[in-house]
């Protein structure tokens, strides 16, 4: 446990080797090689770590490593102290943090090993790219789930939001692609600017950003069941950061489209790790959660609310892409669900498991992708169980987990949240209930579609110029409803990149099953998928619920005192919704109760296979029947309720214009002032030229001007006559005399 | 030392002229451009000297010149350093040699008196830093603007003569104002003391009536406004900017534009205290305003250049933000905000200089894909504009982060508002970069443009490793300011009005009930305080908060 730091620091030398020598000298072996070593070699220190972990005693379950100061204590005041304001490289294993490198490292050492073969047609600066992000990716993965205080899960935190935009954008040729990326990125820096001021408003309450700290010292504070407090701001604050890395409503509009980038990348990033990088960011604060009801109850709301709108959008697409994306969308929403009724280690568990299936079904998608040539239009295959069956029995699997068929994976865990949810609020517990329905509904579905009935793709002897494969894809996955981005002639669509990776562009000679650097990983995702779930069997069927006594001391404060509070305020408060409620519920309702409640998700997810396979498999002609009956539902379902437009109207089209209108403003008014008043200058300036030249100066040329006229007269009188001299004289004497004489 | 280190450049340029031998010799070139960055580059090594000699527990003026200048006046020469100006003297003698570096390829008319200016612009900025003595910090000050005005003036691109006449003239017009201010306050001195002095450490003695702190703060601070530039004094700065050579613009944003926030720091708010008290909300709420505003203007500009531009006016609006939230937290982010910028902003203007070189263009719709063209320079640019957008990693998450909590600490609603610009960094920095790099490649003449040469990269290394260095070990920077940074704090809040002294609680905000949220803090003595602005619904720091924050660091 003393080298949890290198857990991380693997990755990131394998990021830093592969980006500053890899893209420019290695070859695809040794690139892709390294960075599968270093994911192994972090995959092998955290299983070394766990087992250290387990050896402990249940409440010494805690290890930290500090490698230095990161930003200098500082004196702050506080709202009740001054507190230091420091920020150590510090890293925590415990419980939590210890399934959640299980969970990064052993689906990312798998995914590593599946990119291999998957992007294999990438040139090779490309490929060493390609790794270098990925291992990047699961640097920042690890720092963010190992970070013992906020700011250094910040630092993981913002670092997946930039692997995930540099990845999105791996093809950045395609303009759709780096659209993609940027949306993604920007939608959760919305989110981060909630998450930055909830982390202020932490270190003003308790002056600190330690985890362990901070919830000890919430532990000490009354549930905020009246009103809404400082805890309450905090966690919704929190929340929103939480919903934006998430895809939770109102944030969710970025993670279908990521899907533009690789499947593997897809499988990795938006399925298994960084989108519940928000959940574990909610389950790690559990504490603060608790102590705020009223936000538990906004969480809860929110993820159902998200469950439902997810799945019923799931239930209409056509790209088998977008398909899981909304599912795990959708399964995102049930993780929010099991948090907000204080069901955290459900959360956390449901968290594991769909790890495990999501990344299998979207590795299954890229395998099924891969197969055919790019085309991700689920109308375009069919009956493909014949030609890749691993690809089929695993991908089976899977969506059997995720439907929640006894005894895989999914069943025990999304079984537990509906449980708590049933215990918390009814209603929640119904809007699962449905979103479960869906659930197995969309995936029988996508399985029925693809795998079953008969092949329904291009016939592979036509599609051996590349040109024609691109064409067929460019067409296959562009929906005439879903958009503009065909009529763009420097376009290439989603499925024509894939052709490039998955490289069949040459020669195709029809879908086909996958190599085995896919197939395996393929295979031991199938293993977790089943067994994932045996770790949380829950009580009444005679199991230990192992998970939840595991993760249970990750989520409550630690001192005596605290705990003693904690206990107090808990059952001040056992009306309130709620983990306390939550529990005392857990007593009222019977072993009985809790077995009816699970026979009844069986048969709902039973239902929802018999329904798909009742419109995909006995009656094809259904689904189209049914959507031109109800062409207005079908529309908003497939324009994903037009929150895309409607941002776009909003909000993107607000924001530039307020920017052009800002821009006219600073050149008209603010630089027309500055502008204006050198103009005013100079207008004043040749003013007063004027007012110099005409007036100061003409009245020293008036004078100058009266002199010379005068004198001009008086020169008249030089005539040099004497007989004019004697006359003036004459007439002088005479005038003066006259004068003399007058006056006297 | 300091005087070496002030005065290398200048004596560096002298030589270079004299070397660059008679009128424009083209064969002299390469040992003209040798021999300059030669000498940037020692005045940098005296600089990272000093930096390693700078006792960083001290809060004094470190290194200290004093010589009689003109004694009548009580005008000394006099120059020292402490925590505050360390890194921006360091910063100039970094960006110097990459300035001269960025304009090999772009500059060939007169060469010689090219480098000779801005040499001796390093000079006069250098000077700026670590003169202490008002009159000589103002000799600097506008000595800057002469190498400025020419290098605009004569290696600008077309519209260099409006561009650089705005700028001087609007600099000018509040750096007169400021001197007037300067004499008014040696006046006052003298007639305290008797004998008049423009040694900052001794004017620091002075209690102004508030009727004339109110004035000499208000002329300090245009002067300082403008050179920030703080909206809506701005809009010099894109014009400047637009027509600037590369490497005037990499020293214009990089080093210039932190003088005016130096100046507040250093002069505005610690020798008028009461002013800056009054007027520093204000002057926050201006700058919330100029990064939300910079911010969205970036957003449209079709230039580059615009572009980054206006993303200085949205950073700097952090910078002053965190300055005027005053304590240790805010202004020391604002400092290390302030080296952020010179280093993330100074390599986007190499960067834009090294795309205009090759395509003579700077706008963003010339542009498109260039990634496919040129990895390793789009590779650059994308590390700088992370360090730009605040990635956490990089040195602006440590700047900003530091700033927003300090000011957070100060008001929470108006840090909410600011915070929204970290969103808008990233929408308007992200958008450019995809339209630069990413996409196909629409335009012919980007095709087959050479990736970074060496001169290039040896620009660009530098600047990213400490974009990173600063981001991860941010401890290196920030020890050695803490001392001053605290002392100067406490000369701001030292000289408190009477009026809100005497409202004051003891130290007020401690022992509050558990569950109070912070903002509770801010506005229980907002309520009490008898100013007669406090009662308004203005964001301000209540006297209550600065009090206890000053006293943190007695602890």
């Amino acid at each position: 446990m003393r080298f949890i730091w290198l857990i991380p620091l693997l990755p990131a030398a394998g990021a830093l080797v592969n980006g500053l020598f890899g893209i420019r000298w290695f070859s695809r072996t040794v690139s892709g090689l390294l960075a599968c070593a270093t994911m192994a070699g972090a995959l092998g220190l955290s299983l070394w770590a766990f087992s250290e972990l387990l050896g402990l005693p249940a409440d010494a379950r805690v290890h930290d490593v500090v490698l230095g100061h990161w930003i200098p204590p500082m004196a702050l005041q506080t709202a009740h102290d001054i507190g230091m304001f420091q920020v150590p490289w510090q890293f925590r294993l415990d419980p939590l943090s210890g399934v959640m490198i299980l969970v990064v490292t052993g689906v990312g050492f798998l995914i590593h090993v599946y990119s291999t073969a998957y992007m294999k047609d990438e040139a090779p600066g490309g490929y060493a790219r390609f790794f270098s992000y990925l291992n990047l990716f699961c640097f920042f993965m690890l720092v963010l789930v190992l970070g013992a205080n906020f700011l250094v899960m910040f630092v993981g935190w913002e670092g997946v939001g930039l692997c995930s935009y540099l990845l999105i954008g791996f093809w950045y040729e395609k303009k759709s692609a780096s659209d993609a990326g940027k949306k993604a990125f920007i939608t959760n820096r919305i989110g981060d600017w909630g998450f930055i001021l909830g982390m202020f408003l932490v270190f003003f309450t308790f002056g600190t950003l330690d985890f362990r700290a901070v919830a000890d010292a919430a532990g000490a504070m009354p549930i905020e069941s009246a009103g809404f407090g400082v805890l309450s701001i905090i966690c919704l604050t929190l929340f929103i950061g939480a919903t934006g890395k998430s895809a939770q409503i109102p944030l969710h509009v970025w993670l279908p489209d990521a899907m533009e980038g690789p499947t593997p990348v897809s499988a990795l990033i938006h399925a298994a790790t960084m989108v519940t990088a928000g959940v574990y960011m909610v389950a790690r604060n559990a504490v603060l959660f608790q102590h705020a009801p009223h936000v538990m109850q906004i969480v809860a709301i929110v993820g159902a609310l998200t469950a439902l709108m997810a799945a019923t959008i799931g239930l209409v697409q056509n790209d088998i892409k977008r398909v899981l994306a909304y599912s795990t969308v959708s399964q995102l929403g049930y993780m929010f669900l099991a948090t907000g009724v204080g069901a955290f280690a459900a959360g956390i568990f449901h968290l594991m498991t769909h790890a495990f299936f999501k990344a299998l079904l979207f590795l299954g998608s890229g395998s099924v992708i891969h197969a055919m040539a790019g085309e991700q239009d689920m109308q375009k295959m069919g009956g493909l169980r014949k030609y890749m069956p691993v690809t089929f029995v695993t991908m089976m699997i899977g969506t059997l987990a995720i439907a929640g068929i006894p005894p895989l994976a999914g069943f025990f865990s999304k079984d537990e949240i509906l449980y708590q949810s049933f215990l918390n609020n009814r209603f929640l517990w119904l809007i699962g209930a449905v979103t479960a329905l869906l659930t197995a509904f969309y995936m029988f579905r996508l399985i029925l579609l693809t795998f079953y009935g008969t092949y329904r793709g291009a016939p592979w002897a036509r599609v051996a110029a590349p040109a024609a494969a691109m064409e067929a894809a460019a067409h296959g996955v562009r929906h005439p409803l879903d958009g503009q981005a065909q009529k763009d002639d420097h376009e290439v669509s989603h499925g024509a990149a894939d052709v490039r990776a998955a490289g069949h562009a040459h020669a195709w000679h029809g879908p086909h099953e996958s190599p085995r650097a896919m197939t395996v990983p393929l295979m031991a995702l199938a293993v977790g998928a089943i067994v994932a779930g045996f770790l949380g069997i829950p009580q009444a069927l005679k199991g230990a619920n192992t998970i939840e006594h595991f993760l249970a001391p990750s989520f409550e404060s630690h001192t005596a005192a605290a705990r003693e509070a904690g206990a107090g305020a808990a059952a001040g408060a056992e009306h309130g919704p709620g983990a306390a409620a939550a529990e005392e519920g857990a007593h009222h309702l019977s072993t009985a109760g809790e077995l009816g409640l699970m026979v009844l998700s069986v048969l709902i997810a039973v239902a929802g296979v018999l329904a798909a396979r009742r419109f995909y498999f006995t009656h094809p002609e259904l689904p189209d029947r049914l959507a031109a009956r109800w062409r207005g539902a079908h529309a908003l379902l497939f324009n994903k309720y037009y929150v895309d437009e409607l941002y776009d109207a909003t909000a993107i089209k607000g924001t530039v214009a307020g920017g052009r209108g800002l821009w006219t403003f600073d050149r008209v008014v603010i630089d027309g002032a500055v502008d204006g008043s050198g103009w005013l200058t100079r207008v004043s300036a040749w003013g007063s030229h004027m007012f110099d030249k005409h007036v100061v100066d003409g009245l020293v040329n008036l004078v100058g001007w009266i002199a010379e006229e005068g004198s001009f007269f008086v020169r008249r009188l030089q005539t040099g006559l004497v007989q004019n001299y004697a006359l003036l004289m004459v007439v002088g004497v005479f005038a003066f005399l006259t004068l003399y004489l007058v006056a006297r | 030392m300091l005087s070496v280190i002030v005065f290398l450049p200048l004596a560096g340029a002298l030589l270079v002229l004299a070397a660059g031998g008679r009128g424009d010799r083209h064969d002299r070139e390469p040992l003209v451009r040798g021999l300059s960055l030669a000498v940037s580059l020692v005045t940098f090594a005296a600089t990272l000297y000093l930096w390693w000699r700078f006792d960083p527990a001290s809060a004094d003026y470190q290194f200290v010149e004093q010589r009689a200048w003109l004694p009548a006046f009580g005008i000394q020469y006099l120059l020292g350093v402490d925590g505050i100006s360390l890194f921006l003297v360091v910063l100039t003698g970094f960006l110097t040699p990459l300035a001269l570096l960025s304009s090999w390829a772009a500059v060939h008319k007169s060469v010689k008196v090219f480098c000779f200016f801005l040499l001796a612009l390093e000079t006069a900025l250098l000077g700026v830093f670590v003169a202490i003595d008002l009159f000589l910090f103002y000799l600097f000050w506008d000595a800057v603007l002469i190498p400025m005005y020419f290098l605009i003036g004569i290696w600008g691109y077309e519209r260099r003569i409006y561009a650089a006449v705005k700028f001087i003239l609007y600099t000018m017009a509040g750096s007169v104002l400021m001197l007037i201010a300067i004499i008014g306050l040696a006046w006052a001195y003298s007639a305290a003391n008797g004998a008049p002095s423009f040694d900052l450490r001794e004017l620091h003695t002075v209690t102004l009536p508030w009727a004339m702190q109110k004035w000499f703060f208000l002329a300090f601070a245009l002067a300082f406004l403008i050179k920030v530039p703080l909206f809506p004094f701005h809009t010099w700065l894109p014009d400047a900017h637009v027509e600037a050579p590369t490497a005037g613009s990499v020293i214009l944003a990089g080093v210039m534009l932190k003088m005016g926030t130096y100046g507040l720091l250093r002069f505005a708010f610690p020798l008028f205290p009461d002013a800056a008290h009054v007027f520093a909300p204000w002057i926050a709420l201006l700058a919330v305003i100029g990064i939300i505003y910079g911010a969205l203007v970036a957003m449209v500009q079709p230039d580059l250049k615009k572009l980054v531009a206006y993303s200085s006016v949205s950073h700097l609006g952090f910078v002053v933000l965190g300055l005027c939230a005053v304590n240790v937290q805010g202004v020391q982010g604002a400092v290390y905000q302030m080296v952020n910028h010179g280093v993330s902003t100074g390599a986007l203007f190499m960067i834009v200089g090294m795309l205009s070189d090759r395509r003579h263009t700077r706008l963003i719709s010339e542009f498109g894909g260039l990634k496919a063209v040129m990895p390793r320079l789009v590779a650059a640019f994308l590390l700088i504009t992370l360090s730009s957008i605040a990635l956490p990693g990089t040195n602006g998450f440590v700047g900003e982060f530091l700033i927003l909590i300090g000011a957070f600490r100060w008001d929470p609603r108006l840090t909410a508002c600011a915070a929204t610009g970290v969103i808008l960094s990233a929408v308007y920095m992200l958008w450019m970069f995809q339209r630069v790099n990413y996409g196909r490649v629409t335009n012919e003449k980007n095709r087959g443009l050479p990736d970074l040469n060496a001169r290039e990269w040896g620009m660009m290394i530098p600047s990213a490793a400490v974009a990173i260095f600063m981001g991860v070990a941010p401890a290196l920077f920030l020890r050695p300011m803490e001392p001053s940074i605290v002392r100067t704090i406490a000369r701001i809040e030292g000289r408190m009005p009477a009026t809100a002294r005497a409202s004051q609680p003891g130290l007020g905000a401690r022992g509050r009930p558990a569950s109070r949220e912070p903002r509770a803090t801010s506005d229980e003595p907002r309520a009490t305080s008898h100013e007669p602005r406090a009662a308004t619904s203005e964001p301000r720091a209540t006297s209550c908060e600065r009090r206890a924050a000053a006293s943190d660091k007695k602890i």
